[in-house]
């Protein structure tokens, strides 16, 4: 399903949305924006692991919101790469210090790589798990701040295309948006679930091995 | 090719050589636990090989019917 839909969404990106008054540099959107906003659900479903790690105390909870945490570290890094060549060539500037979307998503990043810095720096067990939950609660509060800026900012280069009138693009360009948002989703899905089964073999195989030795 | 094609090529692959990466390292990854598997295998054979040579000196004889 995931590797259809991103062929898919290939496809429409390039055979199907029409190019636009911005030029041919309007296709970084399709894939740009998506995996933004993939990076956004991984640290919210990360934070909402970590809510119930806390809550609930469930044995699975805080490897589950590590595992999300990682995957939108990874998709933030795509983000900014990505958002970098868009920018080299809309704004001949590969980074623009003045503009607070970039500035707050690079600030969000940063913030979720240091939790790693946390997580190897203290001995795994229950305490380890609480810090690490309650750094990662902390870090969601700056995902709506990061979304809200471009809207709430006065003056601003990052254009912004969902308004509260709705999306500012044609009806393909928009289906082609929802297809492509559809095939990021799925595959951080898949390479979450993925990543979670192969974290919880090798917690299985180490036990194991602890038992035979 | 002009240089706005270039930067669209490369902020796609850039997409792709990321994805490529992450299926190279969980690819290693695999591969560590599936040998890590076999060498717990062959433990936990040799352990039962051991274990059942002891049980059957151990074993006592019994009146059948």
């Amino acid at each position: 399903l995931t590797t259809g839909l991103l062929g898919l969404a290939t496809a429409l990106v390039f055979f199907y949305a029409p190019v636009d008054e911005d030029g041919l540099n309007q296709k970084i959107f399709y894939f740009h924006v998506p995996i933004a906003l993939t990076a956004y659900a991984c640290f919210g479903f990360g934070a909402l692991k970590a809510f119930l790690h806390l809550w609930k105390r469930g044995p699975r909870a805080d490897l589950e919101s590590y595992v999300a945490i990682h995957q939108g570290v990874i998709f933030g890094a795509m983000t900014l790469v990505t958002g970098s060549l868009w920018a080299k060539v809309r704004w001949t500037h590969w980074w623009v210090w003045g503009d607070q979307q970039l500035v707050l998503f690079l600030v969000l990043f940063l913030f979720y790589c240091a939790y790693f810095m946390l997580r190897f720096s203290v001995e795994p067990g229950p305490q380890r798990a609480n810090l690490c939950a309650v750094y990662a609660l902390f870090g969601v509060v700056l995902i709506p701040v990061s979304f809200l800026a471009i809207r709430l900012a006065q003056s601003y280069i990052h254009p912004t295309v969902f308004t509260s009138s709705g999306p500012q693009m044609a009806g393909s360009q928009f289906a082609t948006f929802c297809v492509a948002l559809a095939a990021m989703l799925s595959l951080a899905y898949f390479l979450y679930r993925f990543e979670l089964a192969s974290k919880r073999l090798d917690a299985e195989l180490k036990e194991l091995r602890e038992h035979l030795a | 090719v002009t240089a706005e094609e270039k930067y669209v090529a490369a902020a796609y692959l850039v997409v792709f050589l990321f994805l490529l990466v992450y299926v190279v390292i969980m690819a290693a990854k695999l591969s560590r636990l599936g040998r890590e598997v076999s060498e717990l295998a062959a433990l936990a054979r040799k352990r039962r090989g051991s274990d059942g040579r002891v049980s059957e000196t151990e074993r006592e004889e019994v009146e059948v019917g």
